[in-house]
């Protein structure tokens, strides 16, 4: 990278930057200058005073639903991988669970955690780890389906004039063509996962995740530290997000010049 | 550089290709039923540059494609190599080259040339020499690993080339393959392509929309015409073995153009030709 | 195939029901395999027929049927409003972004951001809301948070796509305007808005289920009652007794995000008459 384009980056970063600071400072002020309450909304600098005479309570909370998280999603990228896979062999599958993944998006589908929690042992966390897998199913699911079928003509060709077997280029076209769209889909499935899990939460079961730890400081009236709780659930979503795209990065280099450009 | 000949036994008096009253029609009996090729018969001799030109839709890529047995005749019979077109495939008697390098992005330069011999089942130390033969064909050794997005349009071009050569087929069928280059660099790789056969005596067959570049490449530039795809005529151009940049200066070349150009003006006054380029 | 896929679900649902086993099971020693007895799964007749029954024991009460109805009604006028509200900021900031560079390079990765990070964990925060907020005559309501959080969610995927669509017009659209020495206005009314529907059709479905969670999640996480998401929570809380009964309550929040679903699509056919096929978002 020469001086210039490093000179233009700082400067591309400054005006979000400020805005973000100036945003944060005007938030500060405006709750001291009118004397906000504490239960409407606290200030940055308690929230933060709050969150760090408490990080060892927000780390270990961010952990019970980060591991709910990133379970889930393994696991939903596998299942939807295979599915898609089998679909594009079996066309009724694809026609099967096609309408019923776009029905899905449409739907709070989350509220099937109160089913899953009945179906297993109180305490357990298993039932938000299959709900996260659900949700990450279907977006994988979709986008795989979609790069398996997508693939480019002048290569299907080439693989024709070399009288290659279905296997040969399941493997040698296709799987790689749907690689990017693997991708796209690990990216916004990643904070999905996050949310998922985190939202589960609300619909009972353990009290050591971060979606649980919320509501109970807002019920002791600790207001500043629901927020400490947020911005750490904030964190963990961005943290996955940045995660998926640097896998993204090294696994299919061929697409970063697309996605700059 | 030292090259195997093609199986020498086949090439001596066999024709490598021969197409004998040829039809292609799709959506046969449907509504939109179209005559890509109407009786079409060529036969291509071993070691021959032949180029098909014509206005959009005259059949040329159709023809191509039949003899690739990535499409299959409706009527008539063709023959590659002395066997069936569909057994020619199945041994990977030709390769192909696109208008599209359409090389794998994931692979690295050497690996999208090994690809054919792979599915073939080549071990690989045979297929690092082999594509260490076929990067230095076409003067790329020093990109063997670099990924095909580095490369320049026309050294993916290239790389297409080597790919499809890859297996020393006797037979080189390309589709409009210097189309998206631009003048330059599509001069430039008119010349290579000429080295490149002549080291390998490799006949070939070559679609293309442009006069000069039919003219420059071959020995025979077939005009062909549209609905329904037929041959009007067939030009020998006799510029000799050793062509280079004087050869577009020379005095023939331009007689040969303004020949296959009145070919073309033929059909032009019967159905308009679109898509040639004088150029 | 709708229909086949609602078939499929059945047949998984009772053809596990009849093969699983009745208390679940271990894999590695964690326990993976749900349990099977009536309970935990109920019949999917049982189901259908716990819309009929009454609510509650007694015989007097009203059926589930109306109380599912009565609560995903409720939840669909919230989500609705929060839906509007959303999309009329989200396309408010979109074009003032489009309008004053300074703000698009403020504010852009922040809105890329939003898309990332969890936004619903705000809804618990206004729990203290409801009922204390009061600004002279005007007393915050409990629904109004929901609401509130509603079309905030609903805001993001907006913005997002209606700058994408502001700025989609290729640069030769842009010159002609330009040429025909056009008020930024002009450009914006003849140009930019048309070409940014079809990036806001897709935006305004993303935003539709993201109003309906919002509400769904308000209401168990600041205990509104009256809505869909509550009765989720309390027919789940039944769910030992009467098993069946929650599985209403999800098909009424299912309902829900198809209904708000259907409507913004209805807007969408009659708005597509005249336009080429959605881009992908």
């Amino acid at each position: 990278m020469n001086g210039a384009s490093l000179q233009r980056k700082v400067a591309n970063a400054a005006v979000p930057v400020a805005f973000g600071v100036g945003f944060v400072v005007l938030w500060e002020f405006l709750v001291r200058w009118r004397d906000i309450k504490q239960f409407i909304l606290p200030r940055p600098s308690m929230i933060w005073k709050e969150a760090v005479n408490n990080a060892g309570f927000l780390r270990s909370a961010a952990t019970v639903s980060g591991t709910n998280a990133l379970v889930g999603l393994v696991c939903g990228i596998i299942i939807g991988c295979a599915v898609a896979m089998i679909a594009n062999r079996f066309k009724i599958l694809a026609e099967l669970v096609t309408p019923l993944s776009a029905a899905i998006s449409a739907i709070p589908i989350v509220v099937i955690v109160s089913i899953l929690n009945n179906m297993f042992r109180i305490g357990s966390e298993v039932p938000r780890r299959l709900m996260v897998t659900i949700v990450v199913f279907f977006v994988v699911f979709v986008n795989v389906a979609r790069g398996l079928r997508q693939s480019n003509s002048t290569q299907m060709e080439l693989m024709r004039s070399y009288a290659a077997s279905p296997s040969q280029v399941m493997k040698k076209v296709r799987f790689p063509n749907a690689l990017p769209f693997l991708f796209t889909a690990i990216k916004i499935a990643a904070p999905l996962a996050v949310t998922t899990a985190f939202v589960s939460e609300y619909f009972g079961g353990t009290q050591d995740g971060l979606g649980q730890k919320i509501p109970a400081a807002m019920a002791n009236s600790k207001d500043p530290l629901g927020w400490a709780y947020v911005g750490a659930a904030c964190v963990l979503g961005l943290g996955f997000f940045i995660a998926a795209n640097v896998l993204e990065y090294v696994a299919v280099p061929w697409q970063r010049s697309r996605n700059s450009g | 550089m030292k090259h195997e000949s093609h199986s020498p036994d086949q090439s001596l008096g066999q024709p490598a290709v021969v197409v004998d009253n040829v039809s292609k029609v799709f959506n046969a009996g449907g509504r939109q039923q179209v005559d890509a090729l109407l009786d079409i018969s060529l036969t291509v001799q071993p070691g021959e540059f032949v180029s098909l030109i014509g206005p959009s839709g005259c059949g040329k890529s159709t023809l191509l494609r039949l003899i690739a047995d990535l499409l299959s005749v409706s009527s008539g019979s063709l023959v590659v190599n002395g066997k069936p077109a569909a057994q020619a495939r199945l041994d990977q008697d030709y390769g192909m080259a696109f208008q599209q390098a359409g090389l794998f992005d994931w692979r690295n330069v050497a690996k999208n040339i090994e690809l054919p011999l792979e599915i073939r089942g080549w071990d690989q130390a045979k297929r690092r020499e082999r594509s260490a033969e076929m990067l230095e064909l076409v003067k790329l050794s020093e990109f063997a690993s670099h990924m095909p997005w580095q490369l320049s349009g026309g050294m993916q071009q290239r790389v297409a080339i080597a790919r499809a050569l890859a297996a020393h087929p006797p037979l080189l069928l390309m589709d409009e393959p210097f189309g998206a280059l631009d003048e330059m660099t599509r001069e430039h790789m008119q010349a290579e392509l000429l080295s490149i056969c002549a080291s390998t005596s490799t006949t070939v067959i070559f679609v293309t929309h442009s006069i000069p570049e039919a003219v420059y490449l071959s020995d025979r530039v077939v005009v062909m015409s549209p609905r329904p795809g037929r041959i009007t005529a067939t030009i020998d151009v006799n510029l000799g073995g050793n062509r280079n940049d004087d050869t577009r200066e020379a005095s023939e070349f331009y007689g040969k153009i303004t020949e296959v150009r009145e070919a073309l003006r033929g059909i032009e006054h019967v159905g308009g030709a679109r898509g040639i380029e004088d150029r | 195939m709708v229909p086949g896929a609602l078939v499929l679900m059945i047949v998984l649902w009772e053809g596990y029901k009849a093969i699983g086993p009745e208390n679940g099971a271990d894999v590695f020693g964690v326990r993976l395999i749900p349990r099977t007895s009536d309970r935990a799964m109920p019949h999917v007749v049982e189901m259908l027929r716990r819309f009929g029954r009454p609510e509650v024991g007694g015989g007097s009460s009203r059926t589930v049927f109306d109380a599912v109805f009565a609560a995903t009604w409720y939840s669909f006028r919230v989500a609705l409003l929060g839906l509007v509200l959303g999309v009329c900021f989200g396309l408010l900031i979109a074009m003032l972004m489009a309008r004053f560079n300074l703000l698009r390079k403020g504010l852009m990765p922040y809105l890329i951001i939003s898309q990332t990070v969890p936004l619903i964990a705000l809804a618990p925060l206004t729990v203290s809301w409801g009922g204390r907020l009061k600004l002279g005559s005007f007393e915050w309501q409990k629904w109004m948070s929901a609401a509130m959080l509603s079309a905030f969610l609903a805001f993001f995927p907006v913005a997002v796509g209606a700058i994408r669509g502001f700025a989609s017009p290729p640069a030769a659209s842009l010159e002609l305007m330009d040429s025909y020495a056009a008020t930024w206005w002009q450009g914006f009314r003849k140009l930019r808005f048309p070409a940014a529907l079809a990036y806001l059709m897709p935006a305004f479905k993303l935003a539709a289920a993201a109003a309906v969670v919002g509400v769904v999640v308000s209401e168990i996480s600041i205990g509104l009652r009256f809505g869909i998401g509550r009765l989720i929570l309390s027919y789940s809380q039944e769910a030992t007794g009467d098993p069946a009964k929650v599985y209403t309550a999800v098909v009424g929040a299912a309902v829900l995000g198809l209904a708000m679903a259907a409507l913004v699509s209805l807007v969408d056919r009659t708005l597509s008459k005249n336009r080429p096929a959605e881009a992908q978002a």
